[in-house]
């Protein structure tokens, strides 16, 4: 059989002279390529979002956190330690010439009440430069100011998510909301950003006031002076690892730390934390991928275990192929074409299943689908190998069957 | 003038293992059989006939003793070459008909041609009026199953024949069939021998053997009479 068309028609033809059982093989392949594409799909997806909202964030921010890498870690938003003051903060903003501008905050997780609603979300105290430097605009009312700083002013902004639920509908702006029994005038509300999948809290979550009322009126002031985290923004995005190297010069200084000792802050730019959820999500991508691949090759061995039991119902027929003139290699060549396109069609049929699934998925499940045509080829490749690699055994165990034995099976 | 020899076997044996029993099915075999020739195996049933015969259109090979098929010595063949000669020099017939039970009439003749790399269009042609010239018009596409045991066994002559072969070694061709069948069989073989094909054809009936110019005897692996069919059978009109 020098006609390659001819042997895939043969194969067809032998296929269909079994339909379900070809079909119930091809499944296997079927919910494998399904699996591994959805999967996939839905890592990068994820991927993709969680990049699309770091860059939201506004690009050239720094965050210094308290901290050492070595005893702490840093955990975006918390302080583990405290080493960090506001006057580190000005002196950021004085002495940085990279740095535009420069806020600091403190958090705390607290009770929300209005009316008999209540909620607990977490409190932020910071400057009013936070705003700027997040890139954050209200989508009502407005940012507390310097003189709310200075003064103390009991006044808050909400997130677009305390507001809903603390308000559920009504109009939040002039309202009074008590934390910690502080009562608190409702200035503002910020616009939605969103959570970041797969990491933090949602940024919506939340509640700004100014800092020095959550340093003396919420959070208690047993370290006056202290903030957790100072905000910075480069004057571009080309100065941010100038910005980053003046400001870690500066630090050091000011806390007395000597060459050998390491430092105890920790600077981390948007980029940086946009590698880490990358870093996150492609192993998240991988993880969902491989438990794909389990599935996929789990599909191989079932092309394998029907093939082999096709081989040996088949014998006689192998038996009368080679009566007539079939060389080994004819034999062989026509089991393994038959396995690769029961993959091959089931890969298709998979690939079909899975493009659609996501694409559903993304519709009902509201969860970010990407699908990439590399995916696709290299899933369908895939699933190509998969007919060679399981077809070729029982190919080879057919064609290495003597004509006479083979004529003579029953 | 000499015979040009299609086959000549020397001394073969063939010795089946089975665990710790041999089985001799073949203890010593030597004969010529010329081109054109007609020959009938005879012989009870385990005497070594079908182990010739599966020898000789090499789907098998000899413990021992050398075969030669036109000149070529088959032993030293690998498989390629082997299936070469299965291909198209030798066309068998079964008892058992041996069609591809799923595919229809003209698939099974076809199939010899696929292996030799006949393209689609010739083989169907062919495949075609071979089936014709075996009186199987209009059953082309019916699968063994839908055809009757002598429909089946032309069906499988035909495939025999489509590659010209030199020879054509039949093994009880007409054990399943009826008498009238197994007549309408025999007609086509001895039509064939005319065209010039040598025949080899086991049977266990004396009628059909009657066909045959030449008969051997096989008992216990051995030939054991080689006769030529006397001329007064030949005035006769049996052959
Ligand atoms: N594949 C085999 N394995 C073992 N013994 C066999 C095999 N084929 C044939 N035989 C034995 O060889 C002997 C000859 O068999 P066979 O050639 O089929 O006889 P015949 O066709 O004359 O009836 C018998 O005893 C048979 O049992
Ligand atoms: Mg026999």
């Amino acid at each position: 059989m020098k006609l390659s068309l001819e042997i895939v028609r043969t194969a067809l033809r032998t296929l269909r002279q079994h339909k379900l059982r070809s079909a119930l093989t091809m499944l296997g392949v079927t919910i494998g390529v399904g699996s591994v594409i959805a999967m996939v799909s839905m890592g990068q997806g994820a991927r993709a979002l969680v990049k699309a909202q770091i860059e939201g964030l506004g690009s050239n921010m720094l965050f210094v956190f308290a901290g050492s890498t070595t005893t702490g870690g840093a955990r975006f938003g918390t302080g583990t330690a405290f080493t960090l003051t506001i006057e580190d903060a000005r002196a950021i903003q004085r002495e940085c010439l990279s740095v535009a501008l420069v806020s600091y905050g403190k958090r705390e997780t607290n009770q929300v009440v209005y009316g008999n609603q209540n909620w607990n979300t977490v409190i932020t105290g910071v400057t009013p430069e936070y705003r700027l430097i997040r890139n954050w605009t209200l989508s009502s009312g407005t940012f507390f100011t310097d003189r709310d700083t200075e003064r103390a002013t009991t006044v808050c902004v909400l997130g677009q998510k305390v507001a809903e639920s603390l308000f559920l509908g009504e109009n939040p702006l002039g309202k009074t909301v008590i934390i910690k029994k502080v009562p608190f005038r409702v200035i503002g509300v910020m616009e939605s950003r969103g959570a970041i999948a797969g990491g933090e809290r949602d940024q919506d979550d939340q509640i700004f006031i100014p800092f020095t009322t959550a340093e003396w009126k919420i959070m208690g002031s047993v370290l006056p002076g202290y903030v957790s985290i100072i905000y910075a923004s480069a004057t571009s995005n080309e100065a941010i690892p100038e910005a980053e190297e003046q400001i870690k010069e500066l630090l050091r200084q000011r806390h007395n730390i000597t060459k050998d000792q390491a430092d105890d802050f920790i600077i981390m730019n948007l980029r940086d934390i946009a590698a880490f959820r990358e870093a996150t999500g492609k192993i998240l991508t991988y993880l969902l991928g491989s438990i794909a691949s389990v599935s996929l090759v789990v599909g191989g061995i079932g092309i394998m275990n029907i093939m082999l039991v096709s081989v040996s119902e088949r014998t006689r027929e192998v038996g009368i192929r080679m009566a007539v003139g079939a060389k080994r290699r004819d034999i062989l060549v026509q089991f393994l074409v038959e396995s690769v396109v029961l993959s091959c069609i089931g890969g298709l049929i998979g690939l079909a299943l899975g493009v659609g699934g996501s694409q559903l998925l993304s519709l009902i499940g509201r969860w970010p689908v990407l699908i990439s045509p590399l995916m696709i080829l290299v899933a369908f490749s895939f699933s190509v190998l998969v007919g060679v690699v399981f077809g070729l055994y029982p190919a080879n165990q057919a064609s290495r069957l003597n004509p006479i034995d083979a004529l003579r099976y029953e | 003038m000499p015979k040009k020899e299609l086959i000549v076997v020397k001394d073969i044996s063939k010795v089946y293992r089975m665990g710790e029993v041999e089985v001799h099915a073949l203890r010593g075999v030597s004969l010529k059989v010329a081109v054109g020739e007609f020959l009938a195996v005879m012989g009870p049933s385990g005497a070594g006939k079908s182990t010739f015969m599966n020898i000789l259109g090499c789907l098998d090979g000899p413990t021992s003793g050398e075969y030669i098929l036109d000149g070529q010595k088959v032993s030293s063949l690998n498989s390629n070459e082997l299936a070469e000669i299965r291909n198209k020099k030798v066309g068998f017939v079964f008892q058992s008909f041996n069609l591809l039970p799923r595919s229809t009439a003209l698939e099974n003749v076809e199939l010899p041609l696929l292996y030799s790399g006949v393209l689609y269009k010739t083989r169907r042609e062919k495949a075609m009026s071979v089936l014709w010239s075996m009186g199987l018009k209009g059953r082309e596409y019916y699968t063994p199953s839908r055809l009757s045991g002598g429909e089946q066994q032309r069906v499988a002559i035909a495939r025999a024949i489509i590659n010209e072969p030199s020879l054509i070694l039949a093994d009880e061709p007409t054990g399943n069939l009826d008498s009238m069948n197994a007549a309408e069989v025999m007609k086509i073989f001895k039509e064939l021998n005319k065209r010039g094909i040598t025949i080899i054809l086991i049977t266990h009936e004396s009628d059909i053997a009657q066909y045959a110019r030449r008969r051997i005897v096989f008992r216990d692996g051995k030939v054991t009479e080689d006769t030529e069919a006397t001329l007064s059978l030949r005035e006769g009109g049996v052959v």
